[in-house]
């Protein structure tokens, strides 16, 4: 589904990624961990199209076609979605309606039919059953007072209604408490399926606790250094970072001690 | 000013000649002869406002001086063509006052069965009834040549609206006074004066509509007095042809427990200035005020804002926003005063503006004056682009670009309408918003 090879980016004119490949099938679910500054969210936001980001070299291969030609929102209608670390408040647009415009726009991409109101709050209904929101905040503006917690439920609830191919969840697990964080898992299992693929970016192994990975890799200096199954999570959690050195002595210790790039 | 007869522009010597072209109502009432002949001398001895009059700084007359625009023709106005429905607006469906360029027609107006309390007459009818109620509002001389307007109004007015609501009367459902473009080359001028008795509610929508494309200039110059504990809801939907000048000037006075919402909307217009002043004369009264321009083309819009807080405990809070596209220009003035003892006043006020493009300019002044104590005040004003973490929101779940733009200035837009209580119009506004502003099309 998605081919990542030798990806190079660059961030205001400093290199991140050095040469990251990934490969993720259709069904799978992949988690990259790595410390701080490593390049996690950069290979975020270099897959859903975010400007000010500038792939040097590499390709990124998605369902046979060239991701990084594409614009975000065609990105999106072809399948990819994110969800944002920190997703953003708009106010004075309503969230539902915001969300039946984007359900539209990509449907109307694909050559499908456009869902009139009353089949929108149909799945909308229906959808609710993957992630609970309240109904409050479905009509309140997109994210506009909206607690954490209900930020990255609301990410996971357009996901539902989105139904993408390729969901990338970036660091969806940081700031929220044990219950969110669980009601969180709960909406990412629910949508697990043979025909959809995740990548699940994070900083800690606690959300893998509750979505089980099918391979984990550790993203450290710009590059993959290991890529293993849950375990490797379970033991990064336990070593910390700082072991890596010892097998990869190329990498600087400020590196992986989680140093802010 | 030696030397200024000489020198007329083009503008003052049509002005001129208008004056004499066809009697205006109210003629041969001595005073109003008077009043008019000599704010008629203050108009022609100072001319147009110019930029070096400070609340003009920003909107250069230099290019309406050189034109020149003749006097309305009663009769063309009378007989020119109007579609009723071209003047409807949901939610605003009951009594209705219409003027063909500044003309009032009966005929497009309803004015049947009024409500007990409310006297609403055209000022033409009403100058002709009995002027002496209306001496002290239309003999008034205005001392600032930045009042050039004020004095062109007084001189040439001979239609408008007298509106008095006595005291505790509630009118319920929203008034319609309509100002309808037609002719070109031609200038009108209306005065409208308002008075709500101790306790009346009143709403008004004062709306501005052209049909075609009418190269004109329009004054109005509105009083309202909002006596003790009225309320006054007054909706100004600005909707004048692209080809037109409009001046207006709204003066509400608030007294003691008094309130007023205004909500403004300017959509047409080539040259658009508006002046709103507030004074909050009785203790404890309080003005809401929110607006939107949305410009685009070569459109100018000006906006003075001015409150005056002269009384204890008074409120006020102003919400405004701005959208400029092409080559257009906004100019929003928000000025607050509160006047020595007016103690335990709140003033508030946020403009924000959006350039959507690169040729726009808008420019904003907020101005605060204190002389009070125990008073809070606040007020900002930004100038900015839409926000692009919000459209990289936006379009990573799919909704193109344009459609992404258009529906972030639509919202920047609306939170100017949002607390118009009548709904249907508040989603009318909300509508042509969505029509005018210089974006694609959005799927509703």
């Amino acid at each position: 589904m998605l081919k990542i090879e030798n990806l190079h980016a660059r961030v205001e004119g400093k290199e991140i990624l050095k040469g990251l490949s990934l490969d993720v099938k259709a069904g799978e679910v992949h988690a990259i961990m790595g410390p701080n500054g490593a390049g996690k969210s950069t290979l975020a936001n270099v897959l859903s199209g975010r400007e000010g980001y500038e792939v040097t070299a590499g390709t990124v291969t998605y369902r046979g076609k060239d991701l990084l030609a594409l614009e975000p929102e065609e990105r999106a209608a072809e399948g990819v979605f994110l969800a944002f670390q920190y997703p953003v408040e708009i106010p004075g647009v309503n969230n539902t309606y915001f969300l039946r415009a984007a359900l539209n726009a990509q449907r109307k991409y694909r050559g499908e039919e456009e869902l009139d109101s009353m089949r929108f709050l149909k799945l909308v209904r229906e959808k609710l059953k993957v992630m609970q929101i309240s109904d409050d905040l479905l009509h309140r503006a997109v994210n506009e007072g909206f607690s954490g917690g209900e930020k990255k439920r609301n990410e996971i609830f357009q996901m539902a209604v989105l139904e993408p191919k390729l969901a990338i969840l970036d660091e969806t697990d940081s700031g929220l408490d044990i219950d969110a964080l669980k009601q969180v898992a709960e909406g990412v299992n629910a949508l697990r399926s043979p025909d959809r693929a995740f990548v699940i970016v994070t900083h800690y192994q606690r959300l893998l606790d509750y979505i089980e990975p099918d391979y984990v890799h550790v993203l450290a200096g710009g590059r993959i250094v290991e890529s293993g199954d849950k375990s490797l999570a379970l033991k990064l959690e336990e070593q910390g970072y700082a072991w890596l050195a010892d097998h990869h002595p190329e990498l600087a210790r400020a590196e992986l001690a989680g140093a802010k790039a | 000013m030696t030397g200024a007869s000489t020198s007329r522009t083009p503008f003052v010597q049509s002005v001129l000649d208008a004056a004499g072209a066809h009697p205006l109502p109210g003629s041969g009432v001595a005073w109003l002869d008077t009043a008019r002949r000599e704010n008629l001398e203050a108009f022609v001895a100072s001319g147009l406002p110019d930029q070096r009059q400070e609340a003009w700084k920003y909107t250069a007359l230099r290019a309406l001086a050189q034109r020149s625009f003749g006097a309305v023709d009663p009769a063309s106005a009378l007989a020119a063509q109007v579609d009723r429905d071209a003047l409807a607006l949901p939610g605003v469906d009951g009594t209705r006052m219409v003027f063909v360029d500044g003309v009032f027609r009966d005929d497009l107006s309803s004015l049947n069965d009024l409500a007990d309390g409310l006297s609403l007459r055209p000022l033409s009818r009403a100058l002709t009834e009995s002027a002496e109620p209306l001496r002290f509002a239309l003999a008034r001389h205005y001392q600032d040549a930045a009042d050039g307007f004020a004095r062109l109004n007084a001189a040439l007015a001979g239609d408008g609206v007298v509106l008095a609501v006595a005291a505790g009367v509630r009118i319920a459902a929203p008034l319609h006074i309509v100002y309808v473009g037609v002719a070109s080359d031609v200038a009108w001028h209306a005065r409208v004066l308002v008075e709500l008795g101790e306790g009346a509610t009143l709403d008004l929508v004062e709306h501005h509509v052209a049909i075609g494309h009418a190269i004109q200039l329009g004054t109005l110059v509105a009083d309202y007095d909002v006596r003790d504990g009225a309320d006054l809801r007054l909706t100004l939907l600005q909707d004048a042809s692209a080809q037109a000048t409009l001046v207006r000037r709204n003066h509400l006075r608030l007294g003691a427990g008094a309130h007023a919402a205004v909500h403004a909307l300017e959509l047409g217009g080539a040259l658009v200035r508006h002046e709103l002043r507030a004074e909050l004369a009785g203790d404890g009264a309080s003005f809401d005020s929110h607006g939107v321009f949305t410009l685009r083309d070569r459109q100018h819009v000006d906006t003075q804002l001015d409150v005056r807080h002269l009384a204890r405990d008074t409120r006020s809070n102003a919400l405004w926003r701005g959208v400029a596209d092409g080559r257009s220009r906004g100019v929003f003035r928000g000025a607050i005063l509160v006047a020595e003892g007016a103690d335990g006043s709140d003033a508030n006020l946020s403009n924000k503006n959006l350039l959507l493009s690169a040729q726009a300019e808008i420019d904003t002044k907020p101005e605060l004056e204190i002389y009070a104590d125990e008073v809070k005040a606040a007020h900002g004003a930004t100038i900015g682009q839409l926000d692009e973490r919000s459209l990289f929101y936006l379009r990573s779940r799919g909704i193109p670009l344009a459609q992404a733009r258009s529906l972030l200035t639509l919202a920047f837009c609306r939170a100017a309408l949002q607390s118009l209580d009548n709904e249907p119009l508040r989603e009318h506004l909300g509508a042509l918003l969505m029509a005018h502003l210089p974006t694609d099309d959005l799927d509703a």
